[in-house]
């Protein structure tokens, strides 16, 4: 993985001592909250319902070992035990205190971690596909371009004050897992007739309270191009994305309101300037970059196919973890492994101080110290050796983290909500919790297939409701907490965005309808390997709508 | 009626205020039962946050049950005793010890 250079370290080093000069001046009285705001938010700090809350980067969802070792260091001494992985592969701390971050930050330093450019109007950290430089169908690992973007976007000084926040997420497969076209940019790395290597870019992608899934506006720009191509974006974005009004100021809404040919032709335009200027990327640069990204040395281990053939037979637990949460590797010896943080009724995305540093071992030990964070909000081992599963899936359930949910219904993204979240109009955390457990039978959950339930707080989907197959809104109305659902959503290579399908539910109703949905789906699926969005496609919301709220017609 | 609320400086952590200071819990928050009241408290949070001892100062909604002040919000309520997922945490773990 990327290691830090000398220049690097330098900058992050600069930015604690920085960050902690201010915080000292605040806490002295010396600034204002007004003059503070702006220079936490740069540095992750937001200040929550009980406390503050520190968001740290995770760039493109990699760490190492020692890196989660850390979190769950500053999970025990500075926070309450435990910390959140969020859906754009980061994590949160929900209860440091103001004076207590810069010790934080320059922990995480000493770990090549940082908060920098976690918040604020400014290009955010990239994301890439969790099972970046395992999976068996990408052309080319991702996160040496996600690394490239992020030299390039860290502290960019014309693109620093954006009109709003600006999001990227690249993968290098077909079959996406990373949601690029939810995104303001979505890079997909493939390669041409030719054999090399480039993106289709999309833009204009989002959710928040105007869902829009983005626009492809290049089918294919060679990887040299890749940071001059984004600058004219970027500029374009930053000279005529609208600042009078907060709700419309993403890339969405420019691409939406100028129109996707106009926005290439502009952007196009912007690019000639600088498509054979500096931006250019040396292939040397790119091949160097690459290097750190380097694949671990995978040898051979034929004895896996037989230990986990004789482990299947010794333990269903085994068995079924590895039909749910294994996938293949593009080394036929190995698999990439989704360490589920969604057990039965636990908080979705969290993990305990203990877990992180368990886990951290477990990758040490069994995965070559190689982890993601998914977007889904999950860890994963990208690469473990079939021979080591069954060791992997003890030391998991030694720790409570081997539920074999993965993509099943009870594998729910959700936001914090109003628990936590200042800007949350209703929980969302105890509906996730209530829904996992009317799910809990892994059986039940295998019946019913793939399906992807996603819960937001507020209007700002930072739970992706909109790109759930079954979305849940939480908002507040007359007092009490309502939550509406989407049906028809998805975040992968075909994005849609969920069609709301009828009147919201009271937080006492909002399971039974979940059911309700999941049972008619079942009904009427053509056969077991219709998942829940490709039947929805097919029949569409009626069959949903009349088992939902027939009842009520009637009765009316 | 109304109440005073924000969070503390140094730490984050929910407060209110109470008989002439800030209180870790709400139950005996000072109530502004007419508009001079609250007056009086809007005064006394803005000096809070320009001497530096808070920030986030609101004015909520209240009322009192059974002698203990309670915010009206779920919001507040939740603000008022820690997250509703998790009774260890918050200002309820300590009410629960």
């Amino acid at each position: 993985m990327y290691r830090y250079d000398e220049f690097d370290h330098d900058f992050v080093q600069a930015r604690v001592a920085e960050f902690s000069d201010q915080v000292e001046r605040r806490l002295s009285g010396e600034i204002t909250e007004d003059q503070f705001r702006p220079l936490r938010l740069m540095n992750g700090v937001y200040l929550q319902l009980h406390a503050y809350m520190l968001r740290i980067a995770v760039p493109y969802g990699t760490l190492n070992g020692k890196q989660l070792r850390m979190l769950g260091h500053i999970a025990r001494k500075y926070d309450k035990g435990y910390g959140h992985f969020t859906t754009r592969q980061n994590i949160q701390f929900n209860w440091p205190a103001l004076s207590d971050i810069p010790a934080i930050l320059a922990d995480l330093a000493s770990v090549e971690m940082h908060a920098i450019q976690t918040s604020g109007n400014c290009i955010r950290n990239v994301t890439a596909d969790h099972f970046a430089g395992a999976a068996a169908d990408e052309v080319a690992d991702p996160r040496p371009y996600a690394e490239i973007l992020r030299q390039w976007s860290s502290v960019h000084p014309e693109f620093s004050f954006l009109p709003r926040k600006f999001k990227i997420a690249v993968t290098g497969a077909e079959r996406d897992r990373a949601a690029i076209q939810t995104h303001d940019i979505g890079l997909h790395l493939k390669k041409n007739a030719a054999g090399e290597l480039g993106f289709a870019v999309y833009v204009g992608g989002g959710q928040g309270r105007t869902p829009m899934v983005a626009r492809k506006i290049r089918d294919f720009l060679p990887e040299a191009d890749l940071l001059s191509y984004c600058t004219a974006i970027l500029r374009v974005y930053n000279l005529y994305g609208r600042r009078d009004n907060k709700y419309k100021a993403r890339i969405k809404i420019l691409v939406h309101e100028t129109g996707a040919e106009e926005i290439t032709r502009q952007v196009d335009a912007e690019w000639q300037e600088l498509k054979d200027a500096e931006q250019k990327l040396p292939e040397a640069d790119i091949r160097a970059i690459e290097a750190y990204f380097a694949p671990p040395a995978l040898t051979g281990r034929p004895d896996g196919d037989t230990a986990v053939k004789v482990a299947r037979l010794d333990s269903k637990g085994f068995s079924d973890w590895l039909d749910q949460n294994v996938v293949t590797h593009r080394h036929p010896d190995y698999a990439a492994v989704t360490i589920t943080l969604k057990g039965i009724g636990e908080v979705p995305g969290d993990a305990t101080d203990s877990q992180m540093e368990a886990v951290a071992d477990i990758a040490e030990k069994y995965a070559f110290d190689e982890l993601r964070v998914s977007h889904e909000q999950n860890l994963i081992l990208p690469h473990v050796a079939r021979a080591d599963l069954k060791t992997v899936y003890d030391a998991l359930v030694d720790i409570g983290l081997a539920t074999a949910n993965s993509n099943l219904i009870s594998d729910i993204i959700s936001c914090p909500g109003l628990d936590y979240c200042a800007l949350a109009t209703a929980r969302s955390i105890p509906i996730a919790q209530e829904i996992s457990q009317r799910f809990a039978s892994l059986e039940r959950q295998r019946e019913i297939g793939e399906l992807k339930l996603k819960i937001s707080g507020c209007i700002n989907a930072c739970g992706h409701h909109h790109v759930g197959h079954i979305g849940i809104l939480g908002v507040e109305k007359k007092g009490s907490e309502l939550y509406q659902v989407t049906l028809g959503g998805s975040a992968d290579e075909n994005t849609s965005v969920g069609e709301i399908i009828g009147r919201g539910f009271s937080s006492e109703e909002i399971t039974d309808a979940i059911e309700t949905i999941v049972d008619t789906y079942l009904g009427l699926r053509l056969n077991p390997h219709e998942i829940f969005i490709d039947a929805y496609r097919r029949v569409g919301p009626a069959p949903f709508k009349e088992a939902l709220y027939a009842g009520e017609a009637k009765a009316a | 009626m109304k109440i005073l609320t924000a969070n503390r400086l140094g730490d984050g952590i929910a407060v209110w205020y109470a008989h002439g200071g800030w209180a870790e819990t709400v139950d005996h928050a000072d109530l502004a039962q007419d508009k001079a009241a609250e007056d009086r408290l809007e005064a006394i949070g803005a000096k809070a946050h320009a001497d530096n001892e808070v920030v986030d100062v609101n004015l909520i909604d209240a009322e009192v049950v059974d002698g203990i002040v309670e915010p009206v919000r779920l919001r507040e309520k939740i603000r008022a005793a820690g997250p509703t997922i998790r009774n260890d945490l918050g200002k309820q773990a300590a009410r629960a010890a």
